[in-house]
């Protein structure tokens, strides 16, 4: 990818610096820029998808029969779980050589592996939008779609990922075993194993409805409130290394403080969704109290960075990139731990299950947890890739773009969430409390004037995001080309010995 | 996090993080197989698939101070008896035309899905559907034409045409049925069942 940008037609001033520093990247580093361009293409596509599926909510009729909304939506979350993948395994692929200290092992199979996977998410992408739906047996199952949410992927695919998983496990571990080892590898590694495991709790079929979503929640709780956040834990801590200079030791220690409390309550706290799908009585009292202390690890997270930063006196080298960390630790704990612990009890989970409080958290956490900090970690990766240039304070223009970009998306994520919210509270009480549940109850609260508005108040919102992110990727393209002052320094610590 | 304080140290900690994850990990496996053993079909709460041969209620449980389903009298899907045998093959031919036609990314499944349409878990019980001896012939209609016998309550929002078969058409009104016989803890709140058997 750095040699396509290198001979853009659009960019023919991009100086000899750049150049430079570009042919200067590591294999794993070129690798990392690959699936952040791909995290990038499918950021589009779910912004894409997620206004079309918001815009049915409000015209109904709109691209009715043609692409209906379960297409959207598939779309939308699924292009989300990709991307955010992508981002990680791409983050992780540009911090394994400087943390191993030895170059990326199997290079060359992790490069035939990033044009398989991506090859198959194009294929089932495609299918999706194409075909969209089968018969009723199992050929639609393993060749279109499972039609189980976050994983409608099908069985090949499935297999697919597994195989792709398998090979950047082995890539990133043998890295690590041939170089040297420290607590993130060692915490990373770990994580990638539990992460790739899980995922196979979710690859069966059976009859039985609540044996089926017993273990789809094993792959999407176990992987978006434990492992996924465990792994964001591991690039937080080396992104905050890398841009204020924090010591190993601290980051180190914070780390396994948030492991210890992110499982020891986000593992059980997988109760808080068997508390309505058949599961015995005893899950409403454990989902409750372990999820209950889910957000704990989410506020230390905010502690940990917030200290840091203020400990270096922001004096990053990498502005946009600590923006986005922080607004990361924020988010999660807004998101994933205040979005969540609000409707989380069993008392209050009764009447919004299944409701806009669910989108409402949904879209706040996913956002904040990990949108973020992939966003973050492609700042810090394309400072390197600019050739170690300036990105601290005093921008050219004074950093309007990343500035800008990164105010109309968290605004418009925080609209949202709070329309949605909104649509939420209205939707329990007219539909819950009030209606007794009934699929007339259902489109009694769905046609009240407050709930439309939430759902247009979305999609203004929404719009305010989609421009944020096209400001993104402007920035992306073109912060630090032609930038001659090298980056600032900070006093990074030295590589980890034993 | 000076290494002379106890409690501060890396090497607590890290022991901390493996015996909490392994202790929660155990407990949690421990649960597992102990729900699995509740959840099998035919057990208390999760229903064997010929409970569809059979008339379900939905009544106040007193001691649980919740509404829970109640197998009734025998009320057999489209007046046909079936095998246990049966009937799991006919619920099992709905639960993958349910998921091949990506029914959850409109609608919820024990509260679980998307948020476009409404929640299916009690959706045989639905008081939509007027009386019991329509129910039937109404889902038919609905499944087999929902472009034409949508009812959308003032929203717009109509169900496409998925192109189900008869076949799966059956498949999908006896897995509804199933479902609504499974105890979810009073969830959704509230719910009214229609009338049934004279009540």
């Amino acid at each position: 990818m750095a040699e396509a940008a290198i001979t853009n037609p659009f960019r023919p001033a991009l100086d000899a610096v750049a150049a430079r520093d570009a042919s200067s990247l590591s294999v794993g580093q070129r690798l990392a820029l690959k699936y952040f361009l791909v995290a990038m293409v499918l950021f589009v596509a779910q912004m894409l998808f997620g206004l079309l599926a918001g815009l049915q909510f409000l015209y109904p009729e709109f691209l009715y029969g043609v692409l209906d909304f379960n297409v959207n939506r598939m779309v939308h979350i699924n292009a989300m779980i990709v991307w955010m993948l992508y981002g990680f395994i791409g983050s992780v692929y540009w911090l394994v050589e400087d943390e191993a200290g030895v170059e990326l092992v199997g290079a060359k199979l992790a490069n035939i592996n990033f044009w398989i996977l991506t090859s198959a998410v194009a294929v089932v992408v495609v299918v999706y939008l194409v075909v969209q739906v089968g018969p009723g047996n199992q050929m639609s199952i393993w060749l279109i779609n499972e039609g189980r949410e976050y994983i409608e992927a099908p069985r090949w695919a499935d297999i697919g990922i597994v195989v792709c998983m398998g090979v950047f496990f082995y890539t990133v571990a043998g890295t690590f075993m041939k170089g040297r080892w420290s607590g993130i590898s060692g915490t990373l590694v770990l994580d990638l194993i539990a992460l790739a495991g899980l995922y196979l709790a979710g690859m069966f079929y059976t009859t039985n409805l609540s044996v089926d979503q017993f273990w789809w929640w094993w792959v999407v709780h176990l992987w978006v409130e434990a492992t996924w956040e465990v792994l964001v834990g591991c690039i937080m801590a080396w992104g905050l290394m890398k841009t204020l200079g924090a010591r190993r030791e601290i980051v180190t220690t914070w780390l396994y403080i948030e492991v210890a409390m992110m499982f020891g309550a986000g593992i059980l706290g997988l109760g808080h969704h068997y508390f309505w799908i058949g599961t015995p009585e005893y899950w409403l009292g454990i989902g409750g109290f372990f999820s209950a202390l889910e957000p704990i690890p989410l506020v230390a997270m905010v502690v940990h960075a917030v200290y840091d930063a203020g400990r270096h006196s922001f004096q990053s080298r990498n502005h946009p990139a600590l923006a986005w960390l922080i607004a990361h630790a924020f988010g999660n704990f807004l998101g994933a731990g205040v979005w969540g612990f609000i409707h989380t009890l069993p008392q209050i989970n009764l009447y919004t299950h299944g409701t806009q409080w669910t989108t409402s958290h949904g879209h706040l956490a996913f956002f904040g947890a990990y949108a973020t900090i992939v966003i973050a970690f492609i700042y810090i990766a394309l400072q390197r890739w600019r050739g170690e240039v300036w990105m601290s304070g005093d921008l050219p223009d004074r950093g309007w773009k990343w500035k800008w970009s990164l105010i109309l998306l968290n605004v418009g994520m925080l609209g949202m969430t709070i329309a949605l919210l909104i649509a939420g509270y209205e939707q329990s009480f007219i539909e819950r409390a009030i209606g007794g549940s009934t699929w007339a109850a259902y489109f009694e609260g769905q046609t009240q004037p407050w709930f439309v508005q939430g759902m247009q108040w979305r999609m203004v919102f929404g719009v305010l995001m989609t421009a944020g992110l096209v400001l993104l990727l402007w920035d992306f393209l073109t912060i630090g080309r032609g930038e001659t002052r090298p980056a600032k320094e900070v006093h990074a610590p030295g590589p980890h010995v034993g | 996090m000076s290494d002379g304080v106890w409690w501060a140290s890396q090497d607590f900690w890290r022991k901390c993080a493996i015996f909490v994850t392994a202790g929660m990990f155990l407990v949690l496996i421990l649960l597992t197989f102990h729900s699995m053993a509740a959840i099998t079909a035919g057990q208390d709460r999760v229903p064997a698939y010929s409970v569809i041969n059979h008339r379900i209620d939905y009544v106040f449980d007193e001691e649980r101070n919740m509404k829970v389903p109640v197998i009734g009298e025998e009320a057999p899907l489209f007046g046909e008896m079936l095998s246990e045998e049966e009937a799991k093959a006919l619920v099992d031919l709905g639960k993958l035309t349910v998921q091949a036609k990506n029914c959850m990314n409109c609608h919820t499944l024990l509260g679980n899905g998307a948020y476009y349409a409404p929640d299916l878990t009690k959706a045989w019980l639905d008081p939509g559907w007027g009386n019991e001896q329509a129910r039937e012939l109404l889902m038919t209609m609905f499944l087999k034409d929902p472009k034409t016998n949508a009812r959308t309550y003032g929203t717009n929002r109509r169900m496409p045409d998925l192109g189900v078969t008869d076949e799966e058409v059956r498949g999908i009104i006896a897995f509804l049925k199933w479902m609504s016989a499974v105890d979810t803890n009073g969830f959704p709140q509230g719910f009214e069942p229609l009338p049934q058997g004279g009540s």
